[in-house]
């Protein structure tokens, strides 16, 4: 199954806002959770006590430092933190599908999901090579690929109750930063944060076509703000405050 | 390109998720969300813990869970866990036990225990962690006799929670909440995660989500921090500065809430101004208590909550030739200082004047000109009916970064001092209490310590002292306490002083004690400063070869470095395999609109096959009670009062009607003001025991909420409405309104004392720092530390922070957390990066005036130019933990506790002053100053504490887990 | 990239043997009966090595089968088909020559080129990799195909084309490396484009997601330090080009000659396969501050 589909139904996917994402692993923890009980092989970790533990994670967080440019006065503004959460972005133009020698990597026709069927991976990686974003990782135990399923076995199991049926990592994110819905209805609440603010891709130069997008950090440390002008004394004499404080009391 | 006759591989997207759902607490941080446990039936038939998710009812975390809450189950399942009683075989340290059955272990206990109570109780110290079950573990101390009794708070945020209640009957976190759905503008100063995690986050995610402005202040830049819209980088222990300084600038301008400050503080109250009268400073009250105010109608005085009465803030009187003036003229008097103008504190704090400006325009046009208002009516507890809330919609928050200082106390002072200026307290858009709170300090017991051996003491150990005639002091003035809480050295302690009963103990300092017992608290390891030194106190001989503290027992669960140093363990059960109750009496979960309380219980049983196994502590404790025979836990006929803690928790009383579950207790429901199960027989808040009251909970999901009336939603510790359901809850016995004590009299009291009034005189040597620094105004002094340690010789602030997916130590046993925390490099500034010449995978030595480490570094822009930092807790002992002794915590984790002295350098007086707030004792782990330089890299870091045997077997390789179900 | 054993191995040999079964498909030399067996031995034996070797990076071999089924679109699926397609037409052509003693030329001629083909084919499955830059370009394949050809060269002991083999590929593989350090640069993805954050200023890692490794990590955030590369480069060099044309221009060249040659072509070959891997800076290093510069 490595062709790609011309076109799917629906283009299930995330929206992550880096305004909103405090960098907590929540979502990355949760993650490890469920599929580490459902679909495939449970996500293993090798030297898990030990030296050099090596786990596989379907979603994880990254954090950087930015420092914008000196202002026009040659003052440094301060440095600004964001962390990006990561985990497949389901393209639409998925190389790891198409490289896939057996099929094993598929995107699905209804939903664009990109998946593994586990029981056809021979574990040789090339899948890995091809993601830009280190969206995949062999099980260090099962030795196939683990990829994120968009929690495919959740969005749509009628054993959970409706509210429940959403990526485990969106369910759980505390402070709300991880949205989940299908980017191909413009309607959809996902498409339309995405429309109000800015929704990008990561690395679009790699023509992957995510479907995941991320919302842009909201500007940070606005300079002084002309609209709010200082606050002006009550009285310029050094008894004043009393009087004024007379005066107001006189008034309420 | 599509192959037309494309075929996909089945998957199930709708496999059954699990058998059951138990629902409990978590327990991986004192936050107390509500989890679902998912369980599966393994191929022997037992359920089994399958995957843990957060309960989308539950009051705390509405289904959200934070990545330790997910990780519970690696907790449940960790590797390090004990498995039996265990006696120490080899000297202390070392590890080397062997495991005894619980009735040895049960006898050896008691052996110990029962001399101690019939002959000095206080021999035995018994302290608890950040275990939840205090207002149980205190009544067991209690009734043992001791008064060496406290759990945590003196090392924690004790600063916090005293100020708040002093000033305002209550503080942030469980006891109080910004309004996250109606806030403008939001400052957090000082908070990396906090206790209250997920709701933190929720909160700052409601307010991304509506576009509202988040301000953080903080030396460090992640975390909350990182995505608040503006980052004051503040240089550590100055924010008191800061705040009066924005304080300076509001009442300036007049921008501050005069009707609210008449109404419901006491910033009207006369204040007499008499320098020799033995009442200087204290507030004028009329015969019978009540504090008097000008009225503004007659010009006259008056009590504050007279009928009709108009507080003048402005007002002054000369009486019997002592002039009294209002606190609110102090208040101007003080903060109009251009001491306070932001141009005079940016030098200390680092904050430009036009930053400290803006804020302070912003906080005035949020609050006053964007006010909001609620058309709810409420009648106040004068009586008089209001048509509207208006709300202030800004809001604060903060935690250890300003309580964590010897300046904190004054700090949170101050900082509450600003929210009440704005009138942002208990109203719309501001800051709310969570049940039990709002609550006076008057409200609170005193602390007791009259001890009489073979008898209960004389009341509750821990409490809010109302001036010196409070203080736990002996007859020749010495403290009564090993702690030293309620003396002349931190005579506000309302948390106790954990952090010094080690080093108290084995100096022998105020006396000699027998038995150290420690339950939930890594006090050989992060818990405690001087890491190192706190170790060689614990094995310490004397002249005679025996150890300098005789006996040591532990409570924990796991293999962690206290346990080493235990001379008996009892191994508590992990979170899912027992009972416990998250109760009103203690610190409920309780959210500004509701009262709640929680319970955890046995979602799987505690099996440990092939050993003795492992008890519940609480039960454990009950069964110890009553082997010493205690009050309460022993009946007439010498039985056991309480079979186990389930029952204590579903029959205990401790007034009447009131246990330590509120919801389902046997009584006939009545009125509104209670929420009622009709007809059941049953109701919520006051009622008589209910044997199967766990059941209930358990059927409800694992907890319980009691919903605040709309009209007693704000304005809580005036509303009538409030007052009258907090009566009928069982949290007050009568309604108790208050107003918030902008001035603080116990402070003055002590300054009083410290002048030389009143019968108990503290110490000389302390005299001058009292009167400095127990103010009845907020003030700011530089912390402690600068005054000992050269500033010019150590010129950088050193802190930690909580990891938000790690707690303390537990958490590196946590085979997916330790992923992704297994090392912790110190973060370093660009300027002291670069005058260092550091370079990625670069070490340093960093030194105190006290001790130094070895480290790595790593380079951080988002800093304060004059602060380092790491995460707390990462680095490990060898051996610990059931890791591998090469474990990357021991060999790239380090602790920074080993730079930090429960005692502050000398200064050449001759004395040892505590690295403590002065007001409260809490321990000032943020004072810490350090100088760094670079040194070739290490095999490891470095002091080496050497290597502890594990009492647990190796740790499995790989994990692969499944439950039997999958497989 | 990871410089994986299994991998430097899998395309050494089968890059040599292939090499060596493409000059006994045109004939050279046109060796017969055991000479002729031992010939096509050794490259069988290297081809067919070196894709044992790559069933070692597998962690299912056991489903190697599997990896035939996507030649539409996978080009390691389409390696697959080439090598046992070639490997069956060369089998074909040696057991008609050595048993039979039949030489079927236009087979020989068609296996030569299928052994080339494969050689290609195997290069693409680093080529056509987007995310790693420095391999996502033609001289990617023309470099394996000038190493198998060197190699099958001195295999088959060709002394002439041997040296001019030698010559170009050696500059080729200089000029490659050169081309090859500006490549990720050229590619445009930074720091800035990988997190969406470039427009706000200097995009650095502050933490990674983890302390420890991972698979990401290990597989694909090699770093070599730029020394050590610059020193390999030059061994690799030596030993591939050098040492061998040295050799092949000796006046009295003789076997233990040319196995020498071999002998150092093959090590030569050994070290700039590793610095193929080693050297090669996937993007994902740019979420871990592992970016070329
Ligand atoms: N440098 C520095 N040091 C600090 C701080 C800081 O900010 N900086 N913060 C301080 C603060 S605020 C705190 S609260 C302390 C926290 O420090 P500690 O209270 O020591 O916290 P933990 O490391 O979690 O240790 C608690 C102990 O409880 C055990 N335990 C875990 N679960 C159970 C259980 O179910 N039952 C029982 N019986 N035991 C259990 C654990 O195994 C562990 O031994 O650290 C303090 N130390
Ligand atoms: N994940 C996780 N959650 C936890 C815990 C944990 O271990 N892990 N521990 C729990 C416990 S016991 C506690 S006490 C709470 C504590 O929760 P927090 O109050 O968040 O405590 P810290 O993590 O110590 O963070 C202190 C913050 O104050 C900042 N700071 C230090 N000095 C100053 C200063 O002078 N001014 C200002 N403005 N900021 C300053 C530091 O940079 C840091 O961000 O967390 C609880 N929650
Ligand atoms: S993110 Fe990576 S793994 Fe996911 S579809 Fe895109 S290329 Fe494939
Ligand atoms: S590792 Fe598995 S999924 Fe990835 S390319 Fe190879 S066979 Fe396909
Ligand atoms: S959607 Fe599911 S699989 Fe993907 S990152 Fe989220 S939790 Fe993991
Ligand atoms: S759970 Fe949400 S806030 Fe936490 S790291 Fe994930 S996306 Fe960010
Ligand atoms: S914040 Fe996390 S660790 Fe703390 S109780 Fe909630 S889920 Fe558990
Ligand atoms: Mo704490």
């Amino acid at each position: 199954m490595t062709d790609l589909p011309e076109k799917t139904e629906r283009k299930l996917g995330l929206v992550i806002d880096l305004d909103t994402c405090v960098g907590c692993h929540a979502c990355v923890i949760a993650c490890k959770g469920w599929n580490t009980e459902n679909y495939g092989a449970p996500l293993a970790d090798a030297d898990a006590y030990g030296t050099d533990p090596v786990g596989a994670f379907l979603n994880r967080i990254h954090t950087f430092e930015v420092q914008p440019d000196p202002r026009e006065d040659g003052s440094l503004p301060p440095a600004q933190m964001f962390h990006l959460p990561k985990s497949c972005l389901h393209c639409d133009d998925a190389p790891c599908v198409t490289v896939c020698p057996t099929g094993a990597s598929y995107k699905r026709v209804e939903d664009g999901i990109v998946l593994v069927n586990e029981t056809d991976c021979i574990g040789c990686g090339l899948c890995a090579w091809a993601c830009p974003y280190g969206a995949r990782e062999m099980d260090p135990a099962e030795k196939v690929m683990k990829k994120c399923t968009l929690c495919v076995d959740r969005i749509y199991n009628d054993n959970l109750p409706e509210a429940d049926r959403q990526p485990a990592c969106v369910r759980t994110c505390p402070a709300g930063a991880r949205h989940f819905g299908d980017l191909a209805d413009p309607d959809s609440a996902v498409s339309r944060l995405v429309e109000a603010r800015g929704g990008m891709d990561l690395m679009p130069e790699q023509g992957t076509k995510p479907v995941n997008k991320y919302l842009p950090p909201r500007p940070r440390d606005a300079e002084i703000d002309v609209l709010a002008p200082y606050l002006a004394p009550v009285d310029e004499h050094p008894k004043g405050f009393l009087g004024w404080l007379d005066r107001a009391l006189g008034k309420l | 390109m599509i192959a037309p006759d494309r075929t996909q591989p089945h998957v199930d997207t709708a496999p059954k998720v699990s058998d059951e759902i138990r629902k409990t607490t978590c327990y991986m941080c004192a936050c107390r969300c509500g989890i679902d446990v998912h369980m599966k039936r393994g191929a022997d038939g037992k359920l089994q813990v399958a995957y843990i998710e957060g309960n989308r009812d539950h009051p705390v975390n509405r289904g959200v869970l934070c990545a330790k809450g997910s990780a519970g189950i690696m907790q449940h399942l960790s590797p390090a866990r004990l498995r039996a009683p265990l006696k120490r075989t080899g000297p202390r340290g070392s590890g080397q036990f062997e495991e005894i059955s619980w009735e040895e272990a049960m006898e050896t206990a008691r052996g110990w225990l029962a001399p101690l109570r019939e002959q000095a109780p206080e021999k035995l110290a018994f302290f608890t962690g950040r275990d939840q079950s205090q207002s149980f573990t205190s009544w067991w101390a209690q009734a043992f006799g001791t008064p060496n009794y406290a759990a945590h708070g003196g090392f924690c945020s004790v600063n916090m929670a005293a100020a708040g209640i002093y000033t305002m009957g209550g503080a942030f976190w469980e006891f109080g909440s910004p309004d996250w759905e109606r806030t403008k503008l939001f400052m957090l100063f000082g908070v990396a995660e906090d206790h209250d995690s997920n709701p933190i986050k929720m909160g700052l995610g409601k307010l991304k989500a509506r576009g509202a402005k988040v301000i953080g202040v903080n030396p460090i830049r992640t975390g909350y921090n990182a995505v608040s819209d503006e980052w004051v980088g503040i240089t550590p222990g100055t924010d008191g500065l800061f705040i009066l300084s924005l304080i300076h600038c509001l009442l300036k301008a007049g921008r501050i809430d005069l009707s609210y400050l008449a109404r419901f503080t006491n910033a009207p109250v006369l204040v007499n101004g008499d320098p020799k009268s033995p009442d200087h400073g204290l507030l004028l009250t009329t015969d019978d208590g009540v504090h008097m105010v000008i009225d503004r109608r007659t010009g006259k005085p008056a009590p504050f909550d007279g009928e009709g009465v108009e507080p003048d803030l402005a007002g002054s009187l000369r009486r019997a030739g002592v002039s009294h003036r209002s606190v609110m003229q102090h208040i101007a008097e003080r903060y109009l200082s251009d001491d306070y103008a932001p141009e005079t504190t940016e030098r200390l704090t680092g904050i430009p004047a036009n930053t400290t400006r803006r804020i302070a325009a912003d906080l005035a046009r949020t609050a006053f000109d964007e006010a909001i208002t609620l058309d709810r009516p409420w009648t106040d507890f004068r009586g008089h009916r209001h048509e509207t809330m208006t709300g202030r919609p800004v809001s604060f928050h903060a935690m250890r970064g300003i309580s964590a200082h010897s300046n904190g106390f004054q700090t949170c002072r101050a900082l509450h001092l600003l929210q009440i200026l704005l009138g942002a307290v208990e109203t719309p858009g501001g800051m709310r209490f969570k049940p039990p709170y709002p609550k006076p300090a008057t409200a609170h017991p005193k602390p007791h310590c009259r001890v009489t051996p073979g008898k209960p003491l004389d009341g509750p150990h821990l409490g809010f002292v109302q001036g010196p005639d409070d203080l736990c002091l002996t007859e020749d003035g010495s403290p009564a306490r090993i702690d030293k809480a309620f003396s002349w050295e931190n005579p506000m302690s309302a948390h106790g002083m954990m952090h010094m009963v080690i080093s108290n103990a084995h100096a022998g300092d105020p006396y000699p004690i027998d038995t150290l017992f420690l339950y939930m608290a890594n006090m050989a390891w992060n818990s405690s400063m001087n890491t190192a030194e706190v170790q060689r106190m614990l094995s310490d001989t004397d002249a005679g070869g025996d150890y300098v503290i005789p006996r040591i027992i532990v409570s924990d669960a796991y293999s962690s470095e206290m346990v080493a140093y235990a001379d008996l363990v009892l191994p508590d059960t992990t979170y899912l395999e027992r009972h416990d109750c998250i109760s009103l009496l203690d610190r409920p979960i309780s959210e500004p609109e509701a009262a709640a309380d929680a319970i955890r219980w046995p979602v799987v049983e505690p099996e440990r096959p092939g050993h003795a196994g492992v008890r519940g502590f609480q039960s454990t404790l009950l069964d110890l009670g009553h082997r010493l025979k205690l009050p309460g836990m022993t009946a007439a006929d010498g039985s056991p009062v309480y079979s186990d803690y389930a029952d204590y928790i579903q029959t205990h009383e401790r007034r009447a009607g009131v246990g330590p579950l509120a919801g389902w207790r046997v009584g006939e429901a009545e009125g509104e003001s209670t929420p009622a199960t009709a007809g059941s027989g049953l109701r919520h808040g006051r009622g008589a025991p209910n044997g199967a009251q766990l059941d209930s909970y358990i059927r409800n999901g694992g907890f319980w909420t009691g919903h605040i009336p709309e009209e007693a939603a704000f304005y809580k510790p005036w509303n009538r409405a409030y007052q009258d359901w907090a009566v009928a809850i069982g949290l007050y016995d009568k309604p108790l309104p208050y107003v918030f004590s902008l001035w603080c009299e116990p402070l003055r009291r002590f300054q009083l004392a410290a002048e030389g009034q009143g019968r108990r005189q503290p110490p000389d040597h302390l005299r001058a720092r009292i009167r400095a620094t127990l103010d009845p105004l907020p003030i700011w002094y530089p912390p402690l530390q600068d005054g000992h340690a050269d500033p010019v010789e150590f010129p950088l602030h050193a802190l930690t922070q909580r990891p938000m997916a790690m707690y303390h130590s537990w958490g590196s046993q946590n085979a997916w957390l330790r992923q992704i925390h297994g090392m912790n490099p110190l973060y370093v500034p660009t300027g002291v990066w670069e005058a260092n010449g550091f370079r990625t995978g670069d070490w340093a030595r960093v030194t105190s005036q006290h001790g130094e480490i070895t480290v790595p570094v790593a380079h951080m822009a988002a800093l304060n130019p004059n602060t380092v930092w790491t995460w707390n807790a990462i680095g490990k002992r060898k051996g610990a933990w059931a890791l591998d002794p090469e474990a990357p915590e021991a060999k790239k984790g380090f602790l920074l506790n080993h730079l930090i002295h429960e005692l502050l350098p000398p200064k050449g007086d001759g004395l040892r002053w505590s690295n403590s707030d002065p007001v409260t004792g809490q321990a000032a782990w943020f004072d810490l100053r350090v100088k760094i330089e670079k040194v070739a890299a290490p095999r490891q870091t470095y002091p080496d504490t050497g290597t502890q045997r594990s009492p647990v077997p190796p740790a499995p390789q790989t994990v692969r887990r499944t439950t039997g179900a999958k497989e | 990239m990871h410089p994986a054993p299994s991998l430097i191995l899998f395309t050494t040999l089968s890059g040599l043997g292939f090499g060596l079964l493409a000059f006994l498909g045109v004939g050279l030399p046109s060796v017969t009966g055991w000479i002729a067996a031992v010939f096509f031995a050794i490259g069988f034996v290297l081809a067919g090595g070196g894709l044992a070797f790559s069933a070692f990076h597998l962690g299912h071999p056991e489903r190697a089968l599997k990896a035939f089924t996507q030649w539409r679109s996978s080009w390691l699926s389409r390696e697959a088909w080439a090598a046992s397609g070639t490997l069956g037409l060369m089998a074909l052509f040696a057991a008609a020559l050595v048993l039979g003693g039949l030489r079927i030329a236009p087979l020989g001629w068609l296996g030569a080129l299928a052994c080339l083909a494969t050689v290609g084919v195997t290069s693409m499955i680093y080529a056509s990799l987007r995310t790693v830059p420095r391999w996502h370009h033609w001289s990617t394949t023309a470099m394996f195909l000038g190493y198998a050809l060197c190699g099958g060269a001195l295999l088959a002991g060709q002394r002439w084309p041997a040296l001019v083999l030698l010559a170009l590929t050696g500059l080729g593989q200089f000029l490659a490396w050169k081309a090859g350090d500006a490549r990720f640069a050229a590619a445009g993805s930074t720091t800035g484009t990988a997190t969406g954050l470039g427009h706000l200023g200097q995009v650095r890692l502050f933490e990674p997601p983890h302390t420890g490794g991972s698979y990401l990590t290990r597989e694909m955030v090699f770093v070599v330090a730029r020394k050590h590369a610059t020193k390999l480069r030059s061994i690799a060099l030596i030993l591939a080009f050098l040492v061998p044309l040295a050799l092949l221009l000796l006046p009295d060249f003789h076997h233990l000659g040319a196995a020498l040659a071999v002998l150092s072509h093959t090590l030569g070959v050994l070290a700039a396969r590793w610095l193929f891997f080693a050297e090669a800076e996937h993007v994902v290093g740019l979420y871990y501050n592992r970016s070329a510069a």
